[in-house]
């Protein structure tokens, strides 16, 4: 799936994550920016569940920004999957 | 060689000299003195009213007898506002002055800019009990040659008197100051309090220029540090920035975490069999441990229990305590706000004291030795109590020993509080990064999801739980809070040592190695 509107979740503050997302042109897949707090300790396992998230919905033509400032695994993935769907359309949301 | 604690010591390192390895809070003073030899503090000459005065602070400093592999010192009494460190080593530098070794009792933010000259070696030791922001980046990443010492604040008088540090030039900012030298925090434009950790170098530097800018008539009182030991005097504009000195008063946090941490924490105290009459009690400033005092204070009013006297690091709160009756005296090595200034100067129960007086272990007995209960933060703590409060999650140096092992090692109840983890990075280890208070000090630690004691206090754990108190193994509760954060990545260090951290007794406790940081 490709989103179709641009999409945020989440907050800047400690504890939890801001995604952004947005649609690109076809055929780019996707660009995925990731900064934390957390980086050296946490990184890898961000990056894998953002990419297992993004597969779970078949997303491509994405353009996902996370700036992460320590959240836990369930607020790392209700963030990224609120994202996903508002930028999909499936779910109301802000921006 | 490994310490006690089994931490990898090298026998020696160049620019510090052989190390000895820790063996026990208490295993070197049981002994009753120290067998390292002391240096004489310098004796002086001065001729009858012969002038003391400099126009500029370059002018005392030229008059000190600047030199290469000088040790400069200075005291951190102006907390974050402190402009005239910066101030004496861009001096030092331009006159082209090398090999510094600075001996300040701690180091902030506002330290920042003297990073240039740690890089171009106009700096290339350093002694303190705290580094931070900037230059504690860089010194993790091995910016200098020799490591630096991290020492406590009671450490830090021994250092001067085996000549450790062996200070060559101390500068002393002072809020008032007479011509001769005569000086104090206590009051005018730029007070800070209690200049209890200056009073050393005062007494053992072969050079000491008091700076000031706020020129009282002769004598200056109180005498905090007096003329007898003052070679310069110097009026400036400014001795710091006051907004960053002093706040008016210290706010208790809002925060509901550290709320409850702090009840809980207060509810320990009740129950644990030093809440008693007359009780001496010590609290940090920081957001848990200083809203312990809002939660005793509470107690001591319904109760109508009495202390004894409040210790250390003072602020604004343990001032409203003493003047409610709540404690007969304060005793203040450092004041944390203004209103605790015009108390040091107007109340004779708020006493101020010397570094030495507060925590020095190697004489009759420092004010620490008579803590019932002190309540202390951490940025680490394992499953044996050994805290860590000098690196951060990152494996940075990122802040400070101070009076953390030497408070822990007099009180009968240590309480370390802080939340189970913070920002992800889970709080409770298996193995702390670095020790700086060891675990055999430490009796409770206190987090928003429970209490745990040390197994070695069995009848204080038997106290607790009879007062229903939620007790958990640390063991477990390490398990518990690891399924919640995840388990981090550990970091990367190389073999270069860049601190070493040692314990108040002047044995090496812990090694800091330079970090490694990897992409990810």
């Amino acid at each position: 799936m490709k989103p179709i509107t641009p999409a945020q979740s989440g907050t800047f503050e400690s504890s939890d994550v801001i995604v952004l997302i947005e649609p690109m042109p076809k055929n780019s897949g996707r660009k995925i920016e990731i900064s934390s707090t957390v980086m050296q300790q946490f990184g890898a396992s961000f990056q894998q569940i953002v990419s297992d998230m993004l597969d779970q919905y078949d997303m491509t033509d994405i353009h996902l920004i996370a700036k992460d400032k320590g959240a836990l695994e369930p607020t790392i993935k209700a963030r990224l999957e609120t994202a996903i769907k508002r930028s999909l359309g499936q779910q109301e949301g802000t921006l | 060689m490994l310490n006690s604690l089994g931490r990898e010591i090298p026998e020696y390192i160049e620019g510090i000299g052989t190390l000895e390895p820790f063996q026990g809070a208490l295993t070197k003073l049981r002994k009753g003195w120290m067998d390292e030899p002391t240096i004489p503090a310098p004796n002086k000459a001065y001729l009858p009213h012969q002038s003391k005065l400099c126009k500029t602070l370059e002018e005392a400093i030229i008059r000190s007898n600047p030199h290469n592999g000088m040790t400069v010192s200075f005291h951190h009494h102006l907390r974050n506002g402190d402009i005239l460190l910066v101030q004496t080593l861009t001096i030092l530098h331009n006159m082209g002055i090398r090999d510094i070794t600075l001996a300040s009792s701690s180091l902030n933010e506002c330290h920042d800019p003297i990073l240039p000259y740690l890089q171009d070696q106009t700096v290339t030791r350093i002694f303190s009990s705290g580094i931070r922001s900037e230059l504690g980046k860089a010194i993790s990443m091995g910016v200098l040659d020799t490591p630096v010492v991290i020492h406590s604040h009671g450490g830090r008088v021994r250092c001067i008197h085996t000549g450790k540090i062996q200070i060559d030039l101390a500068v002393i900012p002072a809020s008032a100051a007479d011509c001769e030298g005569n000086a104090t925090g206590s009051h005018g434009k730029s007070a800070f309090g209690s200049i209890g950790y200056a009073v050393i170098d005062a007494r053992y530097a072969k050079q000491v220029i008091v700076v000031t800018d706020n020129l009282v008539d002769f004598p200056c009182i109180p005498l905090s540090i007096s003329q007898n030991f003052i070679d310069h005097v110097v009026l400036v504009d400014s001795i710091g920035d006051a907004s960053r000195i002093a706040t008016g008063t210290t706010r208790i946090t809002n925060s509901p975490m550290d709320l409850r941490i702090a009840k809980l924490a207060a509810d320990v105290i009740e129950h644990s069999g030093f809440f008693v009459p007359g009780f001496a009690f010590q609290v940090g400033a920081g957001g848990a441990s200083l809203a312990v005092a809002k939660f005793i204070r509470e107690k001591m009013k319904r109760s109508g229990l009495k202390g004894s006297f409040m210790l250390g690091g003072i602020t604004s709160y343990c001032v409203d305590m003493l003047n409610e009756g709540l404690f007969e005296t304060i005793f203040d090595v450092q004041s944390f706000d203004a209103v605790v200034s015009n108390s040091l100067l107007n109340n004779r129960h708020h006493i101020e004291i010397p570094a030495a007086l507060y925590a020095n272990p190697f004489n009759c007995g420092c004010i620490t030795n008579k803590i019932d209960v002190v309540v202390l933060g951490a940025l680490e703590i394992d499953v044996d109590f050994n805290v860590n409060v000098i690196t951060g999650s990152e494996g940075r140096i990122r802040g400070a020993s101070g009076g953390h092992s030497d408070t822990a090692s007099g009180a009968k109840l240590t309480v370390v509080v802080c939340p189970s983890f913070r920002g992800r990075i889970p709080i409770i280890k298996k193995r702390v990064h670095t020790i700086v208070t060891p675990g055999e000090t430490v009796h409770v630690l206190v987090t928003e999801r429970g209490i745990c004691v040390n197994p070695a206090f069995k009848e204080l754990e038997a106290n607790l739980r009879n007062a229903g108190l939620n007790i958990k193994n640390i063991r477990d509760l390490e398990i518990e809070v690891d399924k919640i954060t995840g388990i981090p990545a550990p970091l990367e260090y190389t073999d270069k040592i860049v601190g070493i951290v040692e314990y108040r007794d002047g044995t090496i406790i812990d090694v800091i190695h330079q970090l490694r940081e990897r992409e990810v």
